[in-house]
């Protein structure tokens, strides 16, 4: 064959294109993803922002736990699909079938990115929707539109600690470790009860935590925020999604080549 | 022929690969030609896939060269040229078949219509299948189909028909005859001896990450024509292993066993030393024996 077939760049999107749509049709078929991710959010908001907080401050609570539980969401989504998928399939092998194939480097994390930005899409709907019907939260259009981008460009951070942990744990231990990650992080970043009553060294160390960062954003949309600069908040989420994703590719480069950028 | 030997496919050159302290390479080299089917044998654990790792770029070479249609096999236009069945795809098993084949495809030139890919893997019927849910040799033939979607030059194959039955192995047999009769090249490795005859046109003998031997299925099995006699006797395997024709001498389930060249000298003295020698009995060497020979050879 002396065609020199070259794979031109309207291909190459295609198949980061078509990646990123399977490996999010995979996981939408899957109950023991979809289920939690979806549901625990907005099971957790009708009970705390609507059941439990009837009186004087549901609209309050209403807004406060539409931002922090849209944050406890998406980072199920990031750590779960992002995380546990990428230990089990380095586990299983999958992974390394994958590098030996002429996948486009960064295909692969791109996809995987994609995949938990979509079902942050779907979590911050699905959360709004509540809010603005059930507890009469109502918000200005552009309060509504930047949650919606705080929450689906949020999951970015998350994706990066999901990765790290998925090059460590094995595809077993995986969603203990995340587990052991996830709800103690939104716990103590003032996801569930705000920090105001929460004891103080909790709040004090609380600025450490990607989840407060991110709930800091999501909560100065909405009215309700420290008042801290949403851009240092953004440069610290940043600089955490570029340490752990550094992380992780040096421990796949360990074993071989990466399958990223 | 003389294409053949001029174009170089994928090569291994000293090739030298450690994990920990187990050599699982110690200098191999290896080349595969346009238009062959090169097929790698040797018992578990001899290198052979450490082999195809290199070439894919999946194991980074402690020493010497390798290199894949020229270049580095981390090169992405090496690769697109090549089609690749691991032992292990360990694909997910809520894939459906359809997606693993769209998207394994798209990443190729030219790729084979999934049409092409279904008749040639033989997966009618199962392009709406979630992986997870085919039988073992189902998910065998899905696995090929990923390998040959690309239309590739080369396709490596780690022990494809590894679990398949007959009548599936045979099947697959003819698939990949038939893609080698399209001009398509095969690097095979595999532990079944009937699987090199069948397909090979040239067979590699690996063993603690060393070349034994290396040649055509038939020069192999001349290599190793030898005879195997076993018998009781109360010489000495030491001194039997000195005569000549005798190439070694061993003593086992206490009986001795000899692999000769030639066998009609060996058992005409054995006889004259031994009056009261027993149980004698003597095998051609086939293939497998060959093989086993040849592994134990260079252990």
């Amino acid at each position: 064959m002396n065609i020199i077939a070259k794979v031109g760049p309207g291909q190459l999107v295609g198949c980061y294109l078509r990646e990123a749509r399977y490996e999010f049709m995979r996981l939408a078929r899957t109950p023991a993803f979809v289920l939690p991710t979806l549901l625990f959010p907005a099971f957790f908001y009708l009970l705390f922002g609507v059941v439990l907080s009837r009186g004087v401050t549901s609209v309050d609570a209403g807004r406060y736990l539409l931002a922090t539980y849209g944050v406890f969401g998406i980072m199920g989504a990031s750590l779960f699909g992002f995380g546990v998928s990428v230990a089990i399939e380095r586990e299983r092998g999958f992974l390394t079938f994958k590098r030996a194939l002429p996948m486009p480097a960064g295909a692969y994390l791109f996809a995987k990115l994609i995949m938990a930005m979509g079902f942050a899409a779907i979590i911050s709907i699905m959360l709004a929707t509540l809010a603005a019907s059930v507890a009469g939260v109502s918000l200005a259009p552009w309060q509504w539109l930047a949650l919606f981008v705080v929450n689906v460009f949020g999951t970015m951070p998350f994706c990066a600690i999901g990765f790290w942990i998925g090059t460590m744990a094995s595809g077993s231990a995986a969603p203990a470790v995340v587990n052991l990650i996830y709800l103690p992080m939104a716990f103590l970043s003032g996801l569930w009860l705000p920090l105001k009553v929460l004891p103080d060294v909790i709040s004090r160390f609380a600025p450490i935590w990607p989840s407060y960062q991110l709930s800091q954003i999501a909560l100065g949309v909405v009215g309700g925020g420290t008042g801290g600069s949403p851009v240092v908040h953004v440069l610290v989420l940043l600089a955490m999604t570029a340490l752990f994703f550094t992380l992780a590719q040096r421990r796949l480069a360990a074993s071989g080549r990466l399958p990223g950028p | 022929m003389a294409d053949r030997s001029t174009h170089v496919l994928a090569e291994l050159r000293g090739a030298c690969k450690r994990y920990g302290k187990q050599q699982a390479l110690a200098g191999i080299d290896l080349q595969l030609h346009a238009g062959e089917v090169l097929a790698v044998l040797g018992p578990n654990g001899a290198g052979k896939s450490t082999a195809i790792g290199l070439l894919l770029g999946l194991v980074t070479i402690d020493e010497g060269e390798v290199s894949l249609f020229g270049q580095s096999p981390n090169n992405l236009a090496a690769r697109r040229k090549v089609g690749v069945m691991l032992q292990q795809a360990g694909i997910p098993e809520n894939c459906k078949v359809r997606e693993l084949l769209e998207v394994t495809r798209g990443y190729y030139a030219e790729p084979r219509t999934i049409a092409d890919c279904v008749a040639l893997a033989g997966l009618e019927g199962l392009l709406g299948r979630n992986y997870g849910g085919l039988s073992g040799g189902q998910q065998r033939r899905v696995q090929f189909a990923l390998a040959l979607c690309g239309r590739p030059q080369l396709l490596f194959l780690d022990e494809p028909t590894t679990g398949l039955d007959v009548e599936a192995r045979q099947a697959l047999w003819r698939a990949i005859r038939e893609l080698v009769g399209q001009g398509c090249s095969v690097l095979l490795t595999t532990h079944y001896l009937e699987e090199a005859e069948a397909l090979a046109d040239r067979v590699a003998v690996i063993n603690n990450g060393r070349l034994v031997a290396e040649g055509s299925v038939e020069e192999i099995r001349a290599r190793v024509a030898h005879k195997r006699i076993r018998c009781r006797t109360r010489l000495n395997a030491d001194q039997i292993g000195a005569w000549p024709h005798v190439l070694a001498a061993s003593v086992a389930a206490g009986r001795i066993e000899i692999v000769a060249d030639m066998a009609e000298p060996v058992i005409r003295r054995l006889l004259a030393e031994d009056t009261e020698l027993a149980e004698l009995e003597v095998q051609r060497a086939g293939l497998s024996e060959a093989f086993i020979e040849l592994t134990r050879e260079a252990a």
